[in-house]
């Protein structure tokens, strides 16, 4: 009697575009490089963790993206989400504010408040932030294009509030390089745009140490297309870019390589995002320690907020989201995250109400709380398919990274349009083989159900709100020292033009009340306006 | 024989989320349409400006930040005025259901909002266009 042979199974690759076999073994482990390459949490290479214990000494930081309207309005929501328990404040400007203009500004109307909060001046920020304490809870500011003067306007707004600057926590997206890729709230050319970051990062080493001036976003050119292996690769030759123009100036690497910090996206599939995250961790290291000669272990550290993932959302049966939301989270909790937040399950339709913001900030907790992830560290530690791909996947990102190098490195690709332009080639095939099946998504290619067009709560565009923060602006304005911004918008002006820091002047300028449109007008007299490569 | 049927994809608006107006113009190009698009940041005029200059047949609006119908309305007289009103004109992105109505009134002939399919945007140029 013959035996029949099993059948042998499809191949399958992860979205990196590696082969997963069916089963692993020690040797696979073995044959990927072996244990003695994982190490401990809090030890080089910190493939399992930045710190010895994580978090059963510290629970990440819960940090939902949020802010829209006035700064009245945004610092109501701030309210709300403290009392519910999160930790961190993660603030969304609108688009006006992020590219530099004033609510005042012809371009910005029916823009005003729209996607986040308004601000034209500190007088806003100080609204924004009434009640809060800066030092009970972190901020980051979503800011990108205008964050030189965003970052001088928080370090102000503490500063004028009596904390001591030197030790206040918080952080600045402040990555105009992954802009130019997605995102897109560019205003100047690439150039001076990351003289514009080594500017902060050089300023806040000095002034403000505690504070992170730049969070480096893999997360965005993964909603571009990227696949995950490229989103930890380039996010890292964008970090190097920032680095060797700081380093440029003088500073050694261990006096801010400690404050540089990440921001990653969560979709797909786990064990793929999880390894991304242990394989990431274990090259920053390797880079920072082998080309940067750092020795402190802190300029080593991959410290990231992971979160996500809007491009992992569907339309289409939307309370799926809730769901996928809470894998993301799980994601996040096994990956060492430091800071998580999470895309609310209506965020493919519109702002997320404090409804659908407070089930993602529960999905968290529910994490901490009832599921044991706090109990111990890298708990997928050990796994042979865990440490096969982990290893697997940080040499795919080193071929990834040494590929850019070869080809001029990513300033040249991304002036050229070329990333761009490769990326979006990535997602127009990922859209055409959701729409023919060959990649599943719930909802969308299969498990479909008849769907009425949801009707959802939108969050209401108000003309009136937008009428009122202009005329806010006027009357700062008009009680302002006109002389004193003057002087300091030419101080402005001349620190552009020459070749020393902009953020003093920014400072004295923000501090004097001037507004963001004013300080991105004097710098764009100097440094111009980006003209985006079109590229197919 | 007839030309390919022109198409501008513009980014109306200070939104820079591309991601989606890049996999149409790729989709468009792919189904023989000869595409121009435009970039971010495109005001009413630019478009309008845009869609004279490259003899679009069909002019396409990405908007992903909400401010579609505000954009379209102040659109609409531009495009009268470059004699461009009889154009095919569709808009796609994050466009909630209850701006559909308004965008038809304001003479948005096509709404693609998520989840539409490329081929459907394929085909309803293919039928519409000139």
């Amino acid at each position: 009697m013959s035996r029949e042979k099993p059948p042998v199974p499809k191949p399958v690759f992860n979205e990196s575009g590696l082969e997963i076999k069916p089963l692993y073994t020690p040797a696979d482990v073995e044959a990927s490089g072996g244990n003695d390459k994982i190490g401990l949490p809090g030890q080089y290479p910190f493939t399992r963790g930045i710190h010895p214990l994580m978090y059963r000494q510290r629970p990440w930081t819960m940090r939902q993206y949020a802010g829209f309207g006035s700064p009245h309005e945004t610092n109501k929501r701030f309210k709300y989400l403290i009392a519910n328990g999160q930790t961190g404040l993660n603030v969304a400007f609108d688009l006006p504010t992020q590219i530099g203009l004033d609510s005042s500004d012809p371009v910005a109307a029916g823009e005003v408040g729209r996607v986040g909060m308004a601000v034209d001046t500190l007088r806003d920020l100080e609204i924004a932030f009434e009640g809060i304490d800066l030092e009970q809870v972190t901020v980051s500011l979503t800011v990108n294009g205008s964050a030189a003067t965003l970052i001088a306007m928080y370090l102000e707004l503490a500063r004028k509030r009596g904390y001591d600057i030197r030790s206040l926590r918080g952080t600045a997206q402040n990555d105009i390089l992954k802009e130019f890729i997605g995102r897109g709230t560019w205003v100047y050319p690439v150039q001076p745009s990351i003289r514009l970051v080594a500017d902060t990062i050089e300023f806040c080493a000095h002034e403000a140490p505690k504070y992170s001036p730049v969070s480096v976003c893999g997360y965005h050119i993964r909603e571009s297309g990227a696949d995950p292996v490229q989103e930890m690769a380039y996010a890292f030759c964008i970090a190097k870019v920032y680095a060797d123009e700081v380093i440029a100036r003088g500073l050694s690497v261990d006096e801010f390589a400690g404050r540089l910090s990440y921001n990653f996206n969560i979709f797909g599939n786990i064990f793929e995002q999880v390894c991304k995250f242990r394989a990431g961790r274990s090259l920053w290291a390797k880079i920072m320690r082998e080309q940067y000669d750092a020795q402190k272990s802190t300029s080593m550290w991959l410290r990231m907020i992971a979160g996500g993932g809007g491009s992992g959302l569907t339309k289409e049966q939307p309370e799926l989201n809730i769901v996928r939301g809470a894998y993301y989270a799980l994601i996040g909790a096994l990956s060492g995250a430091q800071t998580m937040a999470l895309c609310s399950y209506d965020e493919a339709y519109t702002i997320p109400t404090e409804y659908s913001a407070r089930i993602s900030l529960r999905t968290m907790q529910l994490l901490t709380a009832e599921m044991g992830l706090c109990d111990t560290v890298d708990p997928l530690a050990g796994s042979y398919y865990v440490e096969t791909l982990t290893s697997q996947m940080r040499e795919q990102m080193e071929k990834v990274m040494r590929e850019i190098d070869a080809q001029g490195g990513i300033v040249k690709l991304i002036s050229e349009g070329i990333i761009q332009s490769q990326l979006s080639a990535q997602a127009y095939e990922r859209r055409r083989q959701i729409e023919s099946g060959e990649f599943a998504k719930v909802g969308t290619n299969c498990f479909q159900i008849d769907e009425e067009e949801q009707e959802v709560a939108l969050h209401p565009y108000s003309d009136e709100d937008a009428l009122a923060q202009i005329a806010a602006t006027v009357q700062v304005c008009a009680e302002r020292d006109n002389k004193q911004v003057a002087a300091a918008l030419a101080e402005v002006s001349a620190a552009a033009a020459g070749d020393i820091n902009v953020m003093p002047a920014i400072s004295k300028a923000v501090s004097s009340y001037a507004t963001v449109g004013e300080i991105t007008a004097k710098l764009s007299d100097v440094f111009g306006c980006y003209q985006e490569p079109i590229r197919f | 024989m007839r030309s390919a049927i022109r198409v501008l994809i513009a980014k109306p608006g200070l939104d820079g989320h591309d991601q989606g107006a890049k996999i149409v113009v790729r989709a468009l190009m792919d189904a023989g349409f000869d595409v121009t698009y435009s970039g971010l940041r495109q005001t009413p005029q630019q478009v309008a400006q845009l869609a004279h200059e490259t003899g679009a047949d069909v002019i396409g609006l990405s908007s992903m930040a909400g401010s579609h119908l505000s954009f379209c309305r102040k659109l609409k007289p531009i495009l009268a005025e470059y004699g461009l009103q009889e154009k095919l004109w569709i808009v796609g992105g994050s466009i909630p259901a209850q701006d559909h109505t308004p965008l038809k009134e304001t003479g948005v002939d096509g709404i693609f909002p998520a989840g539409t399919t490329l081929q459907e945007i394929v085909t309803f140029i293919k039928e519409r266009a000139r």
